[in-house]
Order: structure tokens, then sequence, then C-alpha cells
């Protein structure tokens, strides 16, 4: 069935299954292939998705669901100009090793640091609990969230 | 895996859900958040030849306190966690709702969702039978209102029928001075419990325990009350020997199974800690 929604900023209309789910509309249907899908079954986090701001498990939600909503995917949180402050802190603290999580945890460290730019190691380890990773022993992630808060902090007299 | 295939509806109204359920004869499902419903397909455990998204039905998604506590049955876990009024109105559906899965779940899970899955493992079902809610439905012959000790029947099963709708929880006034705790052992924060107790408690004008309610999650095929150790606390001084018999009580009066996560011993011996804990808390 015809959905129409908006990816990264840009409207797409596509026509899919109902049984689709979001996250293999992003990757087979729109071709980006930046969001990974490791379990299908709402465990991994790797397919973390952006909808409306708010971090979602792409393979758990339709893409008919979408309609009408604002997805980000990872691309969306990347340029081609140079690295985000999220990404350079990934790779200052080696928050990562084969890739594959990764996707998920930028989506979902942007979207904790979006709403929480203070939080703390405690809140930081609770939120990415739901993103698994099997190399890093997410000590280095962690550190890369938290050194990455300073860029989503408001500057002093910008607040509200 | 990927999805079995069905057809999809999103009506408008919630006369439309109702008949489009209906007319299925128990092969359609309504799906919310899909937290639940999605994998159960992604595993063939659920194949139903229909979905009906209830995402755009009126009125669902609201919280309304009004002496008791109101979900609409689309309300999401994050919802909860955001409303500041819940701290007093309910601090114990807050406790439990903190332990509700992961946070990209808690953004797409709702509260109706959960109760029609009826995971024997899961917070809100435990939470509404520790807590006397009820949970409002409505389906070809009208609406209508079921306590939530009769709802649940099994492991995700339960008193709804093919054609009903969860449109609303109700819980029941929380007085100010109520001594309450929730705990759960889970294997990460956000994962299902293996154990998990809500308790509450009143103190009456003798500084006694009144009106006790002691809920388990994990440990049968439903969420319980246990009345055998709302009887210990009932009429007593809640101190550390009380506790310590209110959870040999707890171990003594639930019959779990043995699983993959837990052996039926461990798991009778666990929920007595989480007894314990929740009633220290409580106490403090």
């Amino acid at each position: 069935m015809t959905t129409r929604f908006e990816v990264n900023g840009k409207s797409v209309e596509v026509n899919v299954e109902p049984r689709m789910t979001l996250a293999d509309c992003l990757r087979e249907v729109l071709r980006l292939t930046g969001t990974h899908l490791g379990c299908e079954h709402g465990v991994c986090g790797a397919c973390t998705v952006l909808v409306d701001g708010e971090a979602v498990r792409a393979c758990l939600m339709l893409a008919v669901q979408a309609e009408g909503r604002s997805v980000t995917t990872v691309e969306g949180l990347s340029n081609d100009d140079d690295l985000t402050p999220l990404q350079k802190s990934f790779r200052k603290h080696h928050a990562l090793q084969c890739g594959f999580c990764t996707p998920g945890m930028i989506t979902t460290a942007h979207a904790l640091l979006s709403e929480e730019p203070d939080c703390d190691a405690d809140r930081v380890r609770e939120v990415l609990s739901g993103n698994i990773c099997r190399c890093t022993g997410y000590i280095p992630i962690v550190e890369a969230v938290l050194d990455a808060r300073s860029a989503y902090r408001k500057p002093a007299g910008d607040r509200g | 895996m990927k999805l079995p295939a069905f057809e999809y509806a999103c009506p408008a109204t919630l006369a439309e859900a109702v008949s489009l359920l209906a007319a299925r004869d128990g092969d359609a499902k309504a799906i919310a958040g899909g937290q639940s419903l999605v994998p159960m397909m992604a595993f063939r455990v659920a194949s139903p030849s229909l979905v009906v998204d209830l995402r755009r039905l009126p009125g669902l998604k609201e919280i309304k306190i009004d002496g008791g506590v109101r979900l609409g049955a689309l309300v999401r876990w994050r919802d909860i966690l955001d409303d500041a009024r819940l701290a007093r109105a309910h601090p114990l559906l807050v406790a439990a709702v903190n332990h509700v899965a992961h946070y990209q779940i808690r953004n797409r899970g709702t509260v109706g969702g959960s109760i029609a899955h009826a995971d024997p493992a899961a917070e809100m079902p435990g939470i509404v039978v520790a807590c006397d809610a009820e949970i409002a439905v409505t389906g070809k012959a009208g609406a209508r209102v079921i306590a939530a000790k009769d709802f649940f029947l099994g492991a995700l099963t339960t008193a709804l029928a093919p054609d009903e709708i969860i449109t609303e929880i109700r819980f029941p006034a929380w007085p100010t001075g109520r001594r309450f705790g929730f705990q759960e052992f889970a294997l990460r924060r956000g994962d299902f419990a293996i154990a998990a107790a809500a308790v509450f408690y009143d103190i009456d004008a003798s500084g006694r325990a009144a009106n006790a309610h002691v809920g388990v999650i994990g440990v049968g095929d439903r969420p319980m009350r246990l009345p055998a150790v709302e009887a210990v606390l009932n009429g007593a001084r809640v101190d550390g020997d009380l506790i310590a018999r209110a959870a040999a009580a707890t171990s003594a009066a639930v019959e779990p199974q043995d699983d993959i996560h837990a052996s039926a011993a461990y798991r009778r011996s666990l929920v007595g800690t989480m007894v314990e804990r929740a009633l220290g808390a409580a106490a403090a």
C-alpha cells in the first residue's frame, strides 16, 4: 500500500506490503543501508532510527505505521563535510570495532543527548543497555557518549 | 525473521476497529505500538490475517488523574515517565514502569498492548493485578469493565474477546502516606523479570499495616496477589522480623516452573527476596 512519510528531511512515497517493517523499507526500498538489522525481533538495537525525534526500533514498526511521520536514520545524522561531534567522539574513544552496532548506538545516543545533554554515566548505561555490542565491552561507547555531551548543550543564554 | 503476510487496516473510530476485528472471528489482531505483536509475528506465534492499527483512534492517549489514575490504552511507557503528576498520583506505577523494557521500546510500547499481550513476566499486568485496577474494553456487544484479577487467564491468554479492544486502565485512588515498594530481578535492566514484587500497605491509627497488597510477577503463568502473605502483614507492625516472615511466606505460596532462565527453586527463593526488599523499601 502507498505510504508517505519523511526521511532525513525529504518526503518519500513508497508502495509496500503491510508486513514490511520500517527497517526493511529503509534498507531495501529506499536503499538507506546505514540502518542495520541484527535480530529482527527487537532485542539488539542495531536498527534504531528516530521517529519524530524519538528513538525506536525500526524492526518493530511497520513501514505503513510511519505514515505522516518524520524518520531520521544514521545517514541523516551525518554530513559530507566533516564528522559530527558525536562521530568524532566515537572515533576518539575507539567506540567501535566491527561497526555493526554503531548506527544504532549513534541514533540512540543522539536521541538521548538531544533530550538529556546533562545525563550521567548511569543514565547512558541504562539507555544503551538496549543496544548490543559484541566487540567493545561498552566502556569506550559510554565514554564517547559522555564526551559528546558538551556538543549538545545549548550555549548559556540560549536556554528555554 | 520476516513477518508473515497480513492485510492492514487503520480505522478512524473505535466502532470501525471493533467491526473489523469482529468480521475475522479471532483471525485479526489489534496493533498499537507493536512491541509485542511484531516479535510474535516474526516468530510465527501470531499469524493474523488482518492487523488493525489503533493509532488513529481518538481519546486513547490521555492520562487522567481524577481521584484514581486512568490510562488510555495507547499511553506509552514514555508518557508515564514524562508525567510529573504521577509521582504523587501513583508512585508504585511509576516505580514499575521504570523497569519496563529498553529506551527505544518505551517510545512505542503501550499500556494497553502490554495488558492484551499478557506476558507473565511483564510489569504492567503485575501492577494492575497488585493494585486491583480495572480494564475497560469495548467490543461488538458494547463496553464492559473487567477486574484485573479476572483478566489474565494464563500465559498470553486473557478474558478479552476477539472483537474487544482495551480502551482504558483504571487504578483506584492512591492515598498519601501509603507505603510501597517495587523490586525486580532481570539479567539486564529493561529485560523481562525473572521475578518481581509489587507491594503496598496503609498504616492504621495504631501504626500497624492495613490493606496490604502483595503482587508477584514471573513465578506463575499469570501475575497474582498472595493472600497468605498479605495476611502476615495486615494488623502487624512492619519490622525486620515481620518482613522475614513475609518473605518466607512468599516462597511457600508460589509454584514456579523451571525454564531456560531459572529453575523453579531459584525463582521460589528469588521472589521471596524481592518481597523482602520491596517491604524493606516500603517500611524505610
